[in-house]
């Protein structure tokens, strides 16, 4: 017999929750093995079809912005690594970049490649976790610890070396990078990317063509290129929808307009564009660390900037291409030694909204698919 | 040579005599072997998991570049009884919302049919617990129960996760009985019994004096049979590619989300049961049993049907940490637009074996 206990109800402000006349509703997160973080996701469905989605953010809300302004500048910086925790070194970069923008700084060549190069290593390791994880989601165990536990810990490993840390880096600074390379990096980096490329056609028989999760994620969840612009949708999920948009190239900063590479798309914007589009995404970021290393030359890393320092009044916004899409950072200077109002334009937060119209239809497995495939980070989310 | 069939047979008549002079009636005698056998057999099936879930942790590491249990005892293979003592200290919970005679009851009912099931399996010459007519049928009757402990695990459980686990779990299982029965079909046709010792015993003996005579070798009907079989057996034990019921990412742990320590050890042990009997069916059926490539070799029949097991197992592993999971439509689909009409003609091609043969 159930038992009479009544379970306490939350009001419906707090918890969107939709009280469906016929189906069942589902609490989806926030403790649920495939949300990625804390997530919750508000189900309604009918048999296994989904008929309405909710996503339901704030589990994870540190008020990263408010916190900016109270801080000097390259205080901030260490604020900005626990926005995206999988790609710190672009969060950095991207910081650095709006602040650099206000202040004119020139930066050396060198740091401007090491920073191409820790770039686009931090979007290799990205779309590692990526890889392992969607794996998980779709029921492939083996990705995870292949990707996340074997490549993903070579380029960490890489990053200690260089800065220090394996997750927040702080590396990239304003007016140029925190330190050199120690002497034989660029050799192991080489050596990573070398191997790199074979380990790419290991995940190509393990998980990209293999059959069941082709079938699993081939026509599942489709975004059409309209919808991916009027959600403003940027990064590998609006390109797997066939619109060629990258940062690197459409607004290049850095040295990027030095570099050749592609920027892969897809043809249809399902699941599986999306993560073939990551796929291609990791073997152009290792031609570009390959050019990165052929180009770049002896010299200063730091620009000539003061220890501490103001900011003209004004304000300034600079983006770039983050693993996960259009990284930008806002913000008003007065003059101070900390920002007026700092804001953020969190790749993952913008393409997360789309879920309440793309889940509709689906079948409750597919939700997992579909989620999965629009990679997100709650840390940014909720930021 | 190191049969254990006649040493054990011998050993249990040597017995029931002793019981039998110190004035213990016939029926008394034959209560004590009996009550020891399956006192036997119930404690070996309960190691096996102990075995498989070691060979797993092994196995998956060895494919994932990782060492696995490396701490407790060399090579940690002590890790599993570590685990099983973890979960018999662990608090048995039994959520507010849950019904509880369904909670407390399902384990058992899904755990009991796995044991059961094993007492027709041949594990080498004369090694039989129970020399049962229709074996096969048996196995598949009885472990068809283990359906209605899902059922119950879900139901009972009060949670949604649960409840689309275990109406999941039960739909697989109920489809994946089908082909896996007709998919023997033809191996009892070619033998014309039912008894697993008597199909194993048929296939002794050699094709041109060096190819078993074992059923995997008949062309084309044999391959088909067995392809079926292994598939349906991986989908009816549910392990990935068809872990539906549990799905881990979708469902949390389906039909066994609410269950803690030795429920959840019940169902674990269950499910590696159901492999290690698939497996031997699969031995006994399709590769000859205790049969060995050499005849009268040193190698006992036991230790053959026991290799035999384990080669099948390793199947098992390899296919869970190699495929991602089918969706639970197409896993439907599947089921019955490819192996039932396949399984069907595979038997309509054993009937004009047989004609022919005749």
């Amino acid at each position: 017999m159930a038992n009479e206990t009544t379970v306490p109800t939350v009001a419906p402000e707090v918890f969107p929750q939709v009280a469906p006349e016929k189906g069942m509703f589902i609490s989806l997160g926030p403790q649920h093995p495939s949300t990625h973080g804390v997530l919750r996701v508000a189900i309604t469905t009918d048999g296994e079809i989904v008929t309405s989605a909710q996503p339901d953010l704030g589990y994870l809300h540190r008020a990263t912005e408010k916190l900016a302004e109270k801080r000097t500048y390259p205080q901030i910086i260490v604020l900005t690594d626990r926005l995206d925790y999988l790609a710190a070194m672009t969060n950095n970069w991207s910081f650095c970049l709006a602040v650099e923008k206000m202040m004119a700084v020139a930066i050396p060549e060198r740091a401007d490649y090491l920073r191409i190069i820790v770039g686009e290593l931090q979007r290799i390791a990205s779309h590692c976790v990526f890889l392992g994880t969607y794996g998980i989601d779709i029921g492939a165990f083996t990705p995870f610890l292949v990707a996340f536990g074997r490549e993903r810990e070579r380029i960490l490993d890489l990053f200690e070396e260089i800065c220090g840390a394996r997750l927040t880096y702080n590396y990239i600074r304003i007016g140029g990078v925190m330190a050199d390379a120690p002497e034989g990096w660029e050799a192991k980096v080489r050596k990573f990317v070398k191997e790199m490329w074979g380990h790419l056609k290991e995940y190509d028989t393990l998980l990209t063509y293999n059959p069941i999760f082709m079938d699993r994620t081939q026509n599942i969840g489709k975004m059409s290129q309209e919808m991916a612009i009027a959600w403003g949708i940027t990064g590998p999920n609006l390109r797997a929808t066939g619109f060629k948009a990258d940062v690197r190239k459409d607004d290049p900063y850095g040295l990027y307009s030095k570099i050749s590479f592609d920027i892969p798309v897809g043809k249809q914007g399902d699941c599986w564009d999306r993560y073939w589009v990551r796929i291609q995404e990791m073997r152009e970021s290792l031609k570009i660390i390959d050019q990165a290393l052929d180009q770049m030359q002896p010299g200063d890393t730091m620009g000539k900037i003061a220890k501490t320092f103001r900011v003209p009044v004004g304000e300034g916004y600079a983006h770039l291409e983050a693993p996960r899409g259009d990284l930008g950072f806002y913000i008003v200077s007065d003059g101070t030694p900390s920002p007026y109002r700092m804001h953020i334009r969190p790749p993952s937060f913008v393409n997360l909204q789309i879920l309440q119209v793309l889940l509709k239809g689906w079948k409750v497995s597919d939700v997992i698919a579909i989620l999965g495939s629009i990679d997100i980070v709650l840390g940014e989310v909720d930021r | 040579m190191f049969e254990l069939g006649p040493i054990l047979s011998k050993a249990f008549a040597t017995l029931s005599g002793w019981v039998i002079a110190h004035g213990v009636p016939a029926m008394g005698a034959w209560i004590i072997n009996k009550s020891i056998q399956v006192g036997a057999l119930v404690l070996g099936v309960s190691l096996v998991p102990m075995v498989l879930v070691y060979a797993e942790r092994k196995v998956s590491a060895f494919m994932q570049a990782r060492l696995g249990p490396m701490n407790v005892g060399p090579y940690g293979i002590f890790q599993t009884l570590a685990d099983g003592v973890k979960l018999i200290f662990k608090e048995d919970v039994i959520p507010i919302g849950s019904d509880r005679i369904l909670h407390v009851l399902a384990p058992m009912v899904a755990c009991a049919p796995a044991f059961v099931c094993f007492a027709p399996v041949p594990f080498g010459k004369g090694l039989v617990p129970i020399n049962l007519d229709i074996g096969v049928i048996f196995i598949f009757a009885v472990s068809g129960i283990t359906t209605i402990g899902v059922l119950m695990a879900g139901w009972g459980s009060g949670n949604k996760f649960s409840m689309l686990g275990g109406i999941r779990g039960a739909a697989q299982i109920v489809s994946y009985e089908i082909p896996r029965v007709l998919s023997v079909v033809p191996v009892l046709m070619f033998y014309g019994t039912q008894s697993l010792q008597g199909i194993a015993m048929a296939q002794t003996g050699r094709w041109h004096g060096f190819l078993p005579k074992w059923f995997i070798f008949y062309p084309v009907i044999g391959q088909i049979a067995f392809l079926i079989f292994l598939i349906a057996s991986v989908a009816e034990t549910n392990r990935v590619p068809f872990d539906i019921p549990e799905a881990e990412s979708e469902l949390v742990a389906g039909f066994h989300t609410e269950f803690s320590g030795l429920k959840f050890a019940l169902f674990f042990l269950a499910e590696y049961a159901y492999v290690f009997l698939s497996s031997a069916m699969a031995a006994a059926l399709f590769f000859g049993g205790g049969d060995g490539f050499s005849a009268g070799g040193i190698i006992p029949s036991w230790l053959w049907f026991l290799g035999k097991t384990f080669a099948i197992v390793f199947l098992f592993l390899w296919f869970r940490w190699t495929f991602p999971r089918l969706r639970v439509d197409r896993l439907m689909q599947f089921c019955w637009q490819f192996l039932l009409p396949w399984s069907l003609a595979n038997i309509a091609f054993a009937g004009l074996a047989v004609l022919l043969r005749s």
